[in-house]
């Protein structure tokens, strides 16, 4: 394709689009009355609700008849395919390393934002170092899995070669040997997480820096002037009253944490202990072309987090109410 | 398998035509009845095409796995039978062709003609979706005549065949720099266990012999099955490497156990690797396009990895006989067993019948296109292509180490044996055969590795 | 469900930083020791992001040899790592940045039509249903996207849009409803109902009060939703990787920078460079309209 033909496609796309938006206001804006606020009402909401049926309320639906179905979806094998998930060995530790991640990432990210929201607020240079955390949220996990293949990076130590990555370069600076950081199992799966930490600390940071703010000046000048002050003030006052903030920003790093596969392909392909069931959910599906066990795993994902939102609505619906 | 980023520019470009292109040339000038040939190019002899008759105004698709830049030699060599035949073929080469092509096949929308990497591959496409069409008899007269049974049994489902070679590669090689050997004293090794000698010499001597390297992105491991499959033949024979691969004796079983604790007597061994690189756990994180460049160095001198390898020396390598690199066959382990070469290919599976798409797919597996497409290499200077074809004339292939594969391919008292991970299916030949040798060179033992394979392979097959 | 206030957080303007109010009790914290932690975590979060930086601009063989920390013992700057991967070889990433700009303005654009659509039908028309749809299109953002690849790319396949911009364009877009028709909607509340009277009154009818009240007073709202989609479609693998493929006549920057990660592992010098392009983008677009980011991104997390 050259460029031409690719902007003829752009073209076609606004054209298409300007006449759905041009359909919409022609039927919306005819005649007035009960019958023709319905048909208003419709027109405004269908077309992206036809979307939605087509691109996603029937493709989940056939991914979750799928993963009852065998690799090339021919014969009914029920429960096989998750069966399979909860037994297999490999998948075993996809699953624990799964765990892993939705355990420690949305926990350490929240609690560095949170504490540097604290450190920086009010501060002279806040703008300037919340924008230093928050910059890695605008990086794609693609290009942060590559800056922080710099930090992890191995060199043998071995004469005239020098390391090249960071960590290991302070090992040594340090009198300590080399490590080959990435095949060090179990806690490969740190490295990693840390990069997500890394990309979700800025978003913890800004929400809760948010919520600091949102407390009531009063609260905290009536503490001051009881004589809480310092970290008895941050554990006494601020952590209660931002409660619902950090629920939010926990959950909705979970739900993040749980489809991240870009991190994983991106720094180590799966290898070495560290897949999760994201990355496992492509490989499946198109490296093995195992159609009913990448849809099972792309359930699974699902029903993991259906739990989590559960949760997270229930909490804000206590928040309301109070 | 991943295609090897060639990085090596024009060499010895200009050898003579050899005596079958001659041959073939001189046998066209008879009743050549030239089809519009383009005012830029010279206008191909069209006799050997005339067999496929008059395709004009049709079109083929061809969709591969081969990208930039080795797909341009394959676009060239397709120029004489469009010109010849009036056919036009549409080339798509894509990184993510495996994932791609069994969705497209399976939603209906194949591709006429797809280059399928892994005969692994084309028997669950076969099986699964049923769309790839069984080989037309030019296809089949010529697989017969011109290939090795290996390779025509590798292109053949439950006794079908369906897809001819396309490219083959030999695996069987370790690399080495004659350059070094020399200054050094070292002779190529005949034999494993002079091998292992010069191996502990060069250790007593202060250097590190060996040098690897499996680091593939999500194909992490390859190297490794390659490495135990030409280890199995060396030490057990050809008729359990068979079974081996056919799941008649067990993954885990004790024929497949000695053969991968000699690889380990090998990798595992911290005095022989991992020359330049570190540990032997290092292997699994140097990506095997690096995994050899240290014998540029001297800080190693062995490396085992197929003729492809060619294409990964930097700009300017002497790759000849007396040059900077050049390659010797694995020797054999055990004196009883016959010399086998380990070899791979890729196959040309057809999802449609039409006459013209019969007729590029004989035309592809005929001996005028493995000269066209040697000599199209060539003409671009890219090294590391060959085919099995016997009707290949090693002359139009431009490096000796291209010559020297080519020459092993047509030595008839050669025993083949096909990648065994890419028979097997591909639950375990692309999945669970890499993690688990991946497993086994960071630590894991070769007892629990070779289990873990066991157990994953799917029941009934 | 809430959304947080957002107004005044973040101000991009660090003179207004610098004029608030001297120290009070909210900041007992920030003892030496404070500063200090804070230092340390910016440094941390800043390094890896500067080495990369640094390193896309040295020569291969300083790349490969040494860290980007010995730059400043021996300094070398050079450009050709960018003048290969973004003109150089046979697959220039130019190409690929062109891909990435086609791809991510129409997934930014239509979904923000047909949800600021959608959104006014469901906050200011009555119709059947109306509600239970609205509840069923907010339960849908908790579906990962990975349930709906497969049968998704069946779909396109089956309709001859497979490898065209299309696929990758509706897919974002689907993908992207549920969250901005929430968005939009809750913003489309909060208008006064007096103002959208006032205008029945003087004889508009919903094409009227939608055009001329709504989307003046959406302006920030659509924005902050657009620039949030506008880093998730751009920074994006998975959907790319599913329905571009790899074929450099679809595939985005993200697709080729994780190629090249892959098989060109050695190449660390063309890596750097390649993945700086690639975030460079996206860092002027979050650097330029910062508020609106923050904003998107608080709005967004609730997105499932």
């Amino acid at each position: 394709m050259t460029l031409l033909d690719k902007l003829v496609q752009l073209l076609v796309a606004v054209a298409v689009f300007a006449a759905v938006l041009g359909v919409v206001l022609l039927v919306a804006g005819r005649g007035k009355g009960r019958r023709a606020e319905q048909v208003a009402g419709i027109a405004f909401a269908a077309p992206a609700i036809l979307l939605l049926i087509v691109g996603l309320l029937y493709p989940a639906a056939r991914t979750a008849v799928q993963s009852l179905l065998d690799a090339r979806s021919a014969g009914f094998v029920g429960l096989d395919n998750y069966i399979r998930i909860f037994t297999q060995p490999d998948l075993l530790i996809v699953l624990r390393n799964t765990v892993l991640w939705v355990v420690v990432t949305p926990i350490l990210a929240t609690a560095t934002g949170l504490v540097y929201a604290v450190l920086v607020d009010r501060t002279r240079f806040e703008s300037f170092a919340k924008a230093l955390i928050f910059l890695p949220m605008a990086i794609s996990f693609v290009g942060a899995s590559i800056i922080w293949k710099f930090v992890y990076e191995y060199r043998p130590n071995q004469q005239n070669i020098q390391q090249t990555g960071l960590v290991n370069q302070f090992l040594v600076w340090l009198g300590f040997e080399p490590v080959n950081l990435i095949l060090q199992q179990p806690w490969n799966n740190l490295l990693l997480i840390v990069v997500m930490i890394w990309i979700q600390a800025g978003f913890a940071m800004t929400v809760l820096s948010a919520a600091i703010k949102a407390i009531p000046s009063d609260v905290v000048e009536a503490a001051g002037l009881d004589g809480v002050g310092g970290v008895r003030l941050f554990w006494y006052i601020t952590l209660p009253s931002i409660r619902p903030a950090v629920v939010v920003v926990v959950t909705a790093i979970s739900i993040a944490v749980l489809k991240v596969f870009d991190i994983v392909r991106t720094m180590t392909g799966g290898q070495f202990g560290t897949s999760v069931v994201a990355n496992e959910f492509y490989v499946q599906s198109f490296r093995l072309s195992d159609l009913g066990m990448g849809s099972a795993l792309a359930m699974l994902l699902f029903l993991l987090v259906v739990p989590i939102v559960v949760y997270n609505v229930r909490q804000m619906r206590k928040a309301n109410a109070r | 398998m991943p295609a090897v980023p060639s990085r090596r520019p024009t060499r010895a470009a200009g050898l003579a035509s050899g005596v079958l292109a001659l041959t073939l040339a001189v046998a066209a000038c008879g009743g050549s009845n030239v089809a519009g040939g383009g005012p830029t190019g010279p206008a191909p002899e069209c006799g050997a095409y005339a067999q496929y008759g008059d395709l004009n105004g049709t079109t083929v698709t061809v969709y591969t796995s081969i990208i930039t830049p080795e797909d341009q030699p394959h676009i060239d060599s397709y120029k004489s039978f469009e010109q010849c035949t009036g056919a036009k073929i549409v080339y798509e080469g894509s990184k993510e062709f495996e994932a791609q092509l069994p969705v497209r096949v399976q939603a209906g929308s194949p591709p006429d003609i797809a280059f399928v990497p892994q005969p692994g591959l084309l028997s669950t496409l076969v099986r699964q979706t049923g769309a790839v069409k069984p080989a037309p008899a030019g296809v089949a007269a010529n697989v017969d005549q011109y290939y090795p049974e290996t390779f025509k049994s590798a292109g053949s489902v439950d006794g079908t065949l369906y897809a001819a070679p396309l490219g083959a590669n030999v695996k069987s090689f370790v690399w080495y720099s004659p350059k070094a050997f020399q200054a050094k004293g070292y002779t190529v090794p005949t034999t494993w266990a002079e091998m292992t000698t010069l191996s502990d010499r060069i250790v007593a001597e202060g250097g590190k012999p060996w040098c690897a390297g499996i680091a593939s992105g999500e194909a992490t491991g390859w190297p490794l099955t390659d490495w135990l499959e030409d280890v199995m033949l060396r030490e057990n024979g050809p008729q359990v490497y068979d079974q081996w691969v056919t799941h008649a004796i067990p993954f885990n079983g004790p024929q497949v156990s000695a053969a991968l604790d000699r690889v380990g007597s090998v990798l595992k061994n911290p005095a022989y690797v991992n020359g330049g690189l570190g540990d032997p756990s290092s292997i699994a994180t140097t990506t095997f396009q690096d995994a050899g460049l240290p014998i540029l160095d001297e800080t190693c001198y062995l490396h085992r990895q197929a003729n492809f390898y060619a294409a990964n020396w930097p700009e300017g390598t002497d790759i000849s006989e007396n040059g900077d690199v050049y390659a010797f066959e694995l020797p054999p382990i055990n004196p009883a067993t016959p010399q086998t070469i380990l070899v791979g290919a890729e196959f040309v599976a057809a999802f449609s019948d039409r006459p013209e798409v019969q007729a590029f797919q004989s035309y592809l597996s005929s001996p005028e296109w493995a000269n066209e497409k040697a000599k199209a290499g060539t003409a671009l200077g890219q090294s590391g292509w060959v085919s099995a074809n016997t009707g290949l004339d090693p002359a139009n292939l431009a490096s000796p180490i291209d010559r020297l594969t080519a020459e092993i391919l047509q030595d008839e008292g050669n025993t083949f044996r096909f990648d065994g991970s890419d028979l097997m299916p591909g639950a375990v030949g692309s999945a669970t055969f890499w993690r688990g040798m991946t497993d086994w060179i960071t630590g894991t033992s070769t007892a629990d590795a070779l289990t873990f394979i066991e157990q994953s392979w799917p029941a009934g097959q | 469900m809430t959304l947080l206030d957002t107004r005044d957080d973040a101000t991009p303007d660090i003179v207004t930083a610098a004029t608030t109010r001297p120290a009070t009790a909210r900041n007992r914290l920030s003892s030496r020791w404070a500063s200090l932690a804070a230092v340390v975590i910016a440094v941390l979060w800043t390094i890896p992001t500067f080495g990369l930086f640094l390193s896309s601009f040295r020569p291969e063989r300083d790349v490969q040899r040494t860290g980007w920390w010995t730059f400043f013992a021996h300094p070398a700057i050079t450009f050709d790592n960018y003048a290969e991967v973004l003109f150089g070889g046979s697959q220039p990433l130019i190409g690929y940045v062109a891909n990435s700009v086609l791809i991510t303005l129409p997934s930014v654009a239509i979904p923000i039509v047909l949800a600021t659509l959608a959104a006014y039908g469901f906050a200011w028309t009555t119709f059947p249903l109306r509600d239970t749809l609205f509840v069923a299109i907010f339960a849908l953002q908790i579906v990962p996207l990975q349930v709906a690849l497969l049968p998704l790319l069946e779909i396109f396949v089956g309709s001859g849009l497979n490898n065209t911009f299309w696929t990758v364009w509706i897919a974002h877009s689907t993908f992207a409803l549920p969250l901005a028709i929430f968005l939009l909607h809750n913003a489309m509340r909060e208008v006064p109902a007096e103002l959208v009277e006032a205008a029945r009154v003087d004889g508009a009818g919903h094409v009227r009060i939608f055009t001329t009240i709504m989307l003046p007073l959406l302006k920030p709202a659509i924005a902050a939703f657009a620039v949030f989609q506008f880093l998730w479609v751009w920074n994006d693998l998975l959907v790319a990787l599913v329905f571009a493929g790899g074929t450099s006549d679809v595939a985005p920057l993200t697709v080729r920078v994780a190629e090249l990660a892959g098989t060109r592992g050695a190449d660390w010098h063309l890596l750097a460079a390649g993945a700086f392009v690639s975030i460079v983008v996206p860092l002027l677009v979050f650097l330029g309209l910062q508020r609106y980011f923050v904003r998107g991104l608080l709005a967004g997390s609730v997105k499932g």
